[in-house]
């Protein structure tokens, strides 16, 4: 029995009252992922990432969502937001809070959406994401059950991010959730929408998650992925984007946990005057292992993309960078930028980087570079002559790397979350949160 | 204060410092003077502790402690602090957090609480102000984008922050203009006090017009080979270092 076939084992584990059309939707998922079978290092786009670890793990899927409030206080962040809970991809109603969302939000569990409005939710469900993407995409198509649905009415703005939790537990034996997103923001909409990956320690479970961002004419979206899954949990996640005229989309993909992290985010420019920005930051250590694909579509003239990747490799750990820009022909007065820079904290990490640009328009403004280095020893030097050790120094150092990146961040709390992980395990005592506040005060005299 | 005795030091093979004495008590202000190549830097860098260098023999006491089995930053926290030639631009790192986490760097060292905010505010502030810097400084990185003077301006202020016991100051004097030299004069003029030791590297003779000197020592191939008062400054200003260099010959 092949791996693939044996994860679909688990689709006979399904209820079987689902609508026709869903079951159809499955096996057409299931089908596609049998015949591509998890990807090798033969395949292009996974050359650097040896899948193995989940093809040959075995798990479950979760049938409840027990985590009592002081476990999940321990994963979450403190923030004033509408907030949707998925404990190893289950969706927990006592965690969750929906209550007063405004008019012309609506923030739903998967399931809830599709029984009440599943002609709209099915239609959009799997537009930008089916089962030809990946081995994973087919994958999840096969498997899904539950996901975070959010549409949002043209014009409104949503003051509160909302704020989706995915949390892994330490289980007895290892589960495993193929969740999706869907966002759907109406014209001209503003919201922030953040995936949080939280595991527990010892948490080891498998996460495959399709995420789809659909942006009306002139929407504005933040999209937040803050990976902080345990250092043996396995994680993949896709993220497609389509974007109406003018636009905006901001990705920040927040890296710290996991043991093996394949993301994917891919954009399609559409219309005229949309614009992305990609902003990345991965801090691994260990023998942790994390893949950023990227892909930005320019698929109409007068679209704008900007990408900046940072990467912080510690240990054994391994990390991989690709960075696709394609401008199509015709489409004129495109501006792509895209930089990938990376520190390697030991010489044993190992990062592999590739920028790509293919245009096939004349009229453009592209650039594009990668960089790896070490931290600047007479920086450390000259810090240490200040008094301050070592380890201090060069935790400093690290969080100043990472800063370009971290700078672009409009939540505070996510900001200190980052920093106090980065920091936190370059073991220092640096009260950042401290100097923050001098800097505030200093600000406001 | 500092004793430095015989000390040989090696560059990548090379000797630098050939058996190199020299003792400075609290209060004193001493002036490390000589040709290039002479080895003037090699001595605040060693004694800073810089990677690099090879201490081949001799030894350097500061407060009788033997500072050559110091870590960098237990050098730092004894207080002794090193004003660089070409100080070092950090991205990414605010002046302000520097200044705060040198400073409780320092209190932790002797025990005390970190300082409170605004007490640090108000200290900062009013260095700044001695240092005719403005309230900008702070937000930027350090020493990105600073001119030569600015970058000057604020090792100086480092020290009055830091208040070390034994500042040396590395050419501080290379690449200011004479406005930025009299406000970088004054920054180290008020850093003098009985208890405190400075100890100057400088080519010329110009920045001694400004902080005057109780002694000057001239370093000649690795030695000093020559130590006076002040006037020996304005002797070396007029009449060149090549009649020392025949005199430590004969």
């Amino acid at each position: 029995m092949s791996a693939a076939h044996a994860f679909l084992q688990r689709l006979g584990e399904r209820a079987d009252d689902e609508p026709t059309w869903v079951a159809a939707r499955r096996q057409a998922g299931a089908a596609r992922f049998e015949a591509l079978g998890f990807p090798t290092k033969r395949d292009e786009a996974w050359k650097y990432t040896d899948v193995r670890r989940i093809a040959e793990g075995e798990f479950t899927l979760a049938d409840d969502a027990e985590l009592d409030e002081a476990r999940f206080a321990a994963l979450g962040m403190p923030l004033d937001a509408h907030r949707l809970v998925f404990v190893d991809g289950v969706f927990s109603t006592a965690l969750s809070d929906l209550t007063d969302l405004p008019d012309g939000v609506s923030v739903e569990p998967l399931t809830t959406a599709m029984r009440t409005n599943h002609e709209a939710i099915g239609g959009a469900i799997g537009r930008l994401a089916g089962v030809d993407f990946s081995p994973f995409t087919a994958l999840n198509v096969a498997l899904s059950e539950e996901g975070a649905v959010v549409r949002i009415g043209q014009g409104v703005v949503v003051e509160k991010p909302i704020y989706v939790v995915f949390a892994s537990r330490a289980n007895e034996s290892a589960r495993m959730s193929h969740p999706r997103v869907l966002v759907m923001a109406g014209a001209r909409s503003q919201s922030t929408v953040i995936e949080h990956y939280a595991g527990e320690a010892g948490a080891a479970n498998f996460t495959n998650v399709v995420s789809e961002v659909m942006l009306e004419r002139g929407a504005i979206v933040d999209h937040y992925k803050l990976q902080e899954a345990s250092s043996e949990d396995l994680h993949v996640a896709s993220i497609h984007v389509e974007q109406g005229r003018d636009s905006r989309f901001t990705s920040f993909n927040l890296n710290l946990g996991g043991a093996l992290v394949r993301t994917d985010l891919v954009t399609d420019l559409n219309a005229q005057g949309a614009e992305t920005n990609y902003n990345g930051l991965f801090f691994v250590q260990g023998r942790q292992h994390v893949d950023n694909h990227t892909l930005v579509n320019h698929n109409a003239p007068n679209t704008f993309s900007n990408e900046n990747y940072k990467g912080i490799l510690n240990d054994r750990a391994r990390g991989v960078f690709n960075g696709k820009v394609i401008v199509k022909r015709d489409s004129q007065q495109i501006e792509a930028y895209q930089n990938n820079a990376n520190l390697l904290l030991s010489d044993r990490a190992e990062i592999d980087t590739k920028p790509e640009l293919e245009i096939y328009a004349d009229d453009v403004k592209c650039s594009h570079g990668a960089t790896t280095g070490q931290l600047d020893e007479e920086a450390v030097f000259a810090l240490r002559t200040r008094g301050i050790d070592e380890q201090m120094a060069r935790g400093l150092l690290t969080l100043a790397f990472a800063g370009e990146v971290m700078d672009q961040v409009r939540l505070p709390v996510i900001t200190e979350r980052v920093e106090r992980a980065v920091a936190g395990k370059l073991p220092e005592r640096f009260n950042l949160a401290d100097l923050v506040e001098v800097s505030d005060a200093l600000e406001e005299a | 204060m500092l004793e430095v005795k015989d000390l040989h030091v090696t560059v990548e093979g090379s000797e630098i410092l050939k058996g190199l004495n020299l003792t400075v008590n609290p209060g004193e202000v001493h002036a490390l003077m000589g040709p290039n190549g002479a080895g003037k830097s090699t001595l605040s860098a060693v004694i800073a502790g810089k990677d690099g260098y090879e201490v081949t023999s001799g030894e350097i006491l500061f407060e009788g402690k033997n500072l050559l089995e110091m870590e960098i930053e237990e050098r730092a926290l004894a207080g002794i602090l090193l004003g660089f030639q070409y100080p070092v631009e950090i991205p990414g790192v605010k002046n302000i957090y520097l200044l705060k986490a040198a400073l409780n760097a320092q209190r932790v060292a002797r025990g005390e609480e970190e300082i409170p905010a605004p007490e640090f505010m108000k200290l900062v502030r009013e260095q700044l102000s001695f240092m005719k810097m403005d309230g900008s400084f702070l937000q930027r990185a350090v020493n990105e984008g600073f001119s030569g003077g600015e970058k000057k301006r604020n090792e100086i202020l480092q020290m009055l922050v830091l208040q070390p016991k034994l500042a040396m100051l590395d050419e501080i004097d290379s690449g200011l203009d004479i406005d930025a030299m009299k406000v970088v004069a004054e920054g180290i003029n008020s850093l003098r006090n009985a208890d405190r030791a400075i100890l100057m590297v400088t080519h010329y003779q110009r920045l001694l017009e400004h902080i005057v000197p109780d002694r000057v020592h001239v370093l000649v191939d690795g030695r000093i080979v020559k130590s006076g008062d002040k006037e020996l400054a304005n002797e070396l200003e007029a009449r060149g270092y090549e009649w020392v260099l025949e005199e430590s010959a004969a």
